[in-house]
């Protein structure tokens, strides 16, 4: 049951991963992958958020936690296609956007994920 | 809109395979070994499938719908913002420099070998 519940989820994550990404990417300049930065950078404040405010609480079904987290949060973000876009961009020699990119990502999701624990927990 | 259906297809098995694979892999020493094997493997997969030129509809059913929900960015930060607050830095920190340099290596090979395979 609890398979059923995370591919659910899957499903639900990734079609939302696929839809702002393309969107961000139509919106804005192709050299930079924004749409993978921008639900990587979403996705981690939320997991943080729903860890503190849900997980640690037991507010809702486990079931529906892990459909939650594991499942669409999971698979909201990404990492392959980060590795990928970061080469991507190392294969073009846009060294500063890869290097960039790999900060903003890095140092960003950590703050991110800090925030959404830290407003979770009120 | 086929895109969506094949993206929630992979996305459905990509996410079901993130979970049993993390869960037979966890528990060593408190080092989050799941969800680190499951983004290295995941990068190098995503490499081999670009590297063999997957294209269109079959691209986005493996590449953005299964690899993209099998490797995961967000737990990989959470995990790692936990092991700081544990004050478990020295783990801390080669989580996040094993993931994204050996990530980054793996995904490059898996591209190399992908364009070394004729189809």
């Amino acid at each position: 049951m609890v398979y059923l519940f995370v591919g659910i989820g899957g499903m639900i994550g990734s079609v939302i991963r696929y839809l702002l990404s393309t969107a961000a990417a139509g919106l804005m300049d192709e050299t930079f992958p924004f749409g993978t930065l921008f639900v990587n950078l979403t996705g981690a404040f939320l997991l943080g958020w729903i860890t503190n405010k849900f997980v640690s609480l037991k507010k809702l079904p486990p079931l529906l936690l892990t459909a939650l987290t594991t499942g669409v949060i999971g698979s909201y973000t990404t990492f392959s296609t980060f590795c990928l876009e970061t080469i991507k961009l190392m294969e073009q020699g846009q060294y500063l956007f890869s290097f960039l990119y790999i900060l903003i990502s890095l140092l960003g999701g950590l703050l991110f994920v800090r925030i959404g624990l830290k407003m979770g927990e009120q | 809109m086929t895109e969506i259906l094949f993206v929630s297809i992979g996305g459905f098995f990509g996410a079901i395979c993130r979970f049993v694979l993390s869960r037979m892999l966890k528990g060593a020493g408190g080092f989050p070994v799941g969800t680190f094997i499951v983004n290295l493997l995941g990068a190098f997969l995503l490499g081999l499938f670009v590297g063999l030129q997957l294209h269109g509809h079959l691209y986005i059913l493996i590449g953005v719908g299964f690899m993209g929900a099998f490797t995961t960015f967000s737990t990989f930060m959470l995990e790692s913002e936990q092991l700081q607050i544990a004050g478990k830095n020295k783990s801390f920190y080669a989580y996040v420099v094993l993931s994204l340099v050996i990530g980054l290596g793996v995904l490059y090979c898996g591209l190399m070998i992908g364009k070394s395979i004729d189809l």
